[in-house]
């Protein structure tokens, strides 16, 4: 590795040691800080209560459907069968053998409880954290592909290609993704789904419109990494390629974008780390991702300190886990 | 009939002030001739090579390559570019391939030849330039002589009727000229019509079968090597080649 520190005189073992100390104090430092100002506004750190909201268990009743009498009672172990009887025939239902609420000979009337079921499903904010990623993840794609035609299309002779490839660009790169986002749902997502209701067909999800909106916002910059990384192959690439008698299209996929590729990687996963970032602006038109399900966690929960932390932990662990997938890549292209 | 026919072509570039790099430029050359070209540097010489493929688009004349007007728009570019080899003076290898795929993609792409096929022709060639053991090596991993013959030997393997030499030894150190011009040599002698533009004044004197001399777009002289070198009539040849041959 290169470092700028060898050009001046070496550093000895002490100075690696203080400067080391003085980072790991100042992070010490930063987080008593904080644990301190907590404190001092008297909030109460309750972690125990965020667990329940990546994978909760709730209690579901078992209610009769029908009038009757309990006939019979079988137990064996854990679960038992309650059969009804009544001048229509009988009824069986399955109840946890603990939570049994009648017994042989009671006369149960519908909607009655006759037990108590457990169902174990994912939180809020496992729920959330799934949301932005099928969101993150379709809108890379459709990003990528987005920029990869814009890009070609930008570094294009015709001014037709050339020229849309522009506007796209400047006009996405000239307004605020939340404007976008706005626009896309309430202006062209109303007249769609309008539409769409008066061709009796079911409206579009909002999560389609969010997808959209950020696919075609990070097109643009997608583009403009393209173009950089296709512009920064050597001419002469596409000169020999040419002079052996390949078409454009055959040097650039089989010579030039191969090549762009790996100047292409690092500033495409720049770019995708901020759209994950950027999915969390999709609360605002309805679409239950991490933000806004953490928001409702913390209203729900009273606890904004613990479930703000875990929900930025939860973006650093995507857009970590995708910097790592793409050092990956970057290996992998020679 | 002259395979490589130029009449009257003529090329400006435009960066943005008009530069006149080719003006009134007319030559013929016949199946297998080796022609040098020479001249000082912005004398138009790599510009009237790169004509000869297109890879410049002469604005005027015409340019007839085996019977070819390769300045009409509707004629097939990447035929007539099959058969004219080029050879640069950055070798332009794909650094992303192995030497061997190098050698290979464009007979498979353009001449549709087989993956074995390819592969076969493209070791026959390296055997010819002397580096069929480094067809495994990517384009790095080699030096410059090695680099350029691959080059030579990547162009050879579209079997081309015509090779261009774009300066091919000027970004060589010194002792790897001599391998790559025994390639040439070795081709010139094989009768490949060759076009060569360079400095290498011995290169032309020994196998050139006529040497144009270039200077401000024109061809200023023509004319066998041993009469060019001995006795060129027009005093700009004679002052370019007093200062190179002073040496």
């Amino acid at each position: 590795m290169h470092c700028p520190a060898a050009l001046d005189r070496p550093k000895g073992k002490g100075y690696f040691l203080f400067w080391r100390s003085v980072f790991a104090l100042g992070l010490g430092l930063a987080l008593f800080a904080m644990y301190q100002a907590s404190v001092s506004v008297e909030y109460i750190w309750r972690w125990n209560r965020v667990p329940q909201y990546f994978w909760t268990t709730e209690a579901i009743d078992i209610h009769a459907t029908q009038e009757g009498e309990v006939s019979r009672v079988e137990r064996s172990g854990e679960t038992a069968v309650i059969v009804l009887r009544n001048p229509s025939g009988e009824e069986r239902y399955v109840v946890p053998t603990a939570t049994l609420r009648v017994d042989k000979g009671d006369l149960v009337s519908p909607g009655d409880v006759l037990g108590t079921t457990t169902r174990s499903r994912p939180g809020l904010l496992l729920e959330g954290l799934f949301v932005t990623l099928e969101v993150s993840f379709l809108a890379i794609l459709g990003g990528t592909v987005l920029g990869l035609m814009t890009g070609l299309a930008r570094i294009s002779t015709n001014p037709a290609l050339r020229w849309s490839a522009i506007t796209y660009i400047e006009i996405i790169r000239g307004s605020p993704l939340l404007v976008q986002i706005f626009l896309w749902y309430f202006v062209v997502g109303t007249v769609v789904n309008q539409l769409m209701t008066r061709w009796d067909v079911a409206p579009i999800d909002p999560l389609w419109y969010g997808v959209l909106a950020l696919s075609i916002f990070s097109g643009a910059y997608v583009a403009e990494i393209v173009r950089a990384g296709i512009q920064s192959v050597h001419r002469g690439q596409m000169e020999a390629a040419r002079s052996l008698g390949l078409t454009y299209t055959q040097a650039m996929a089989r010579i030039i974008l191969p090549q762009a590729m790996r100047r292409i990687l690092p500033p495409l996963a720049g770019q995708f780390i901020s759209l994950i970032k950027d999915s969390s602006l999709l609360g605002v038109i309805a679409i239950r991702e991490l933000t806004k399900a953490s928001r409702e966690v913390v209203s729900s929960s009273l606890q904004p300190f613990e479930v703000w932390i875990v929900c930025a932990i939860l973006y650093l662990v995507l857009t970590f886990t995708l910097s790592l997938f793409v050092q990956y890549l970057e290996r992998k292209a020679i | 009939m002259p395979i490589i026919q130029v009449r009257n072509i003529a090329k400006t570039f435009y960066l943005p002030q008009p530069i006149p790099a080719l003006r009134d430029v007319s030559v013929d050359i016949e199946a297998g001739e080796t022609v040098v070209v020479i001249g000082p540097s912005g004398s138009g010489k790599s510009t009237f090579l790169r004509c000869l493929n297109r890879l410049e688009y002469a604005e005027k004349g015409t340019i007839l390559i085996d019977g070819v007007d390769i300045l009409d728009p509707r004629c097939d570019i990447n035929a007539i570019r099959a058969e004219v080899g080029m050879v640069f003076q950055s070798f332009n290898l794909f650094p992303h391939m192995t030497v061997l795929e190098n050698l290979t993609l464009a007979q498979r792409a353009v001449r549709k030849r087989s993956r074995a096929q390819a592969a076969e022709r493209a070791m026959a060639l390296l055997q010819k330039v002397g580096i069929a053991d480094k067809y495994q090596a990517r384009p790095e991993q080699l030096s410059g002589g090695q680099q350029q013959r691959v080059a030579i030997a990547r162009s050879l393997a579209m079997d081309p009727k015509i090779m261009l030499f774009d300066e091919p030894t000027s970004a060589l150190d010194p002792e790897m000229v001599g391998e790559v011009l025994d390639v040439m040599k070795t081709l010139s002698r094989e009768g490949m019509t060759m076009v060569v533009v360079t400095h290498e004044m011995g290169f032309a004197r020994e196998v050139a079968d006529r040497v144009l001399f270039m200077d401000q777009g024109t061809i200023l002289e023509e004319g066998p090597p041993e009469h060019f070198f001995t006795a060129p009539k027009h005093p700009r040849t004679q002052e370019f080649l007093s200062q190179i041959l002073a040496f």
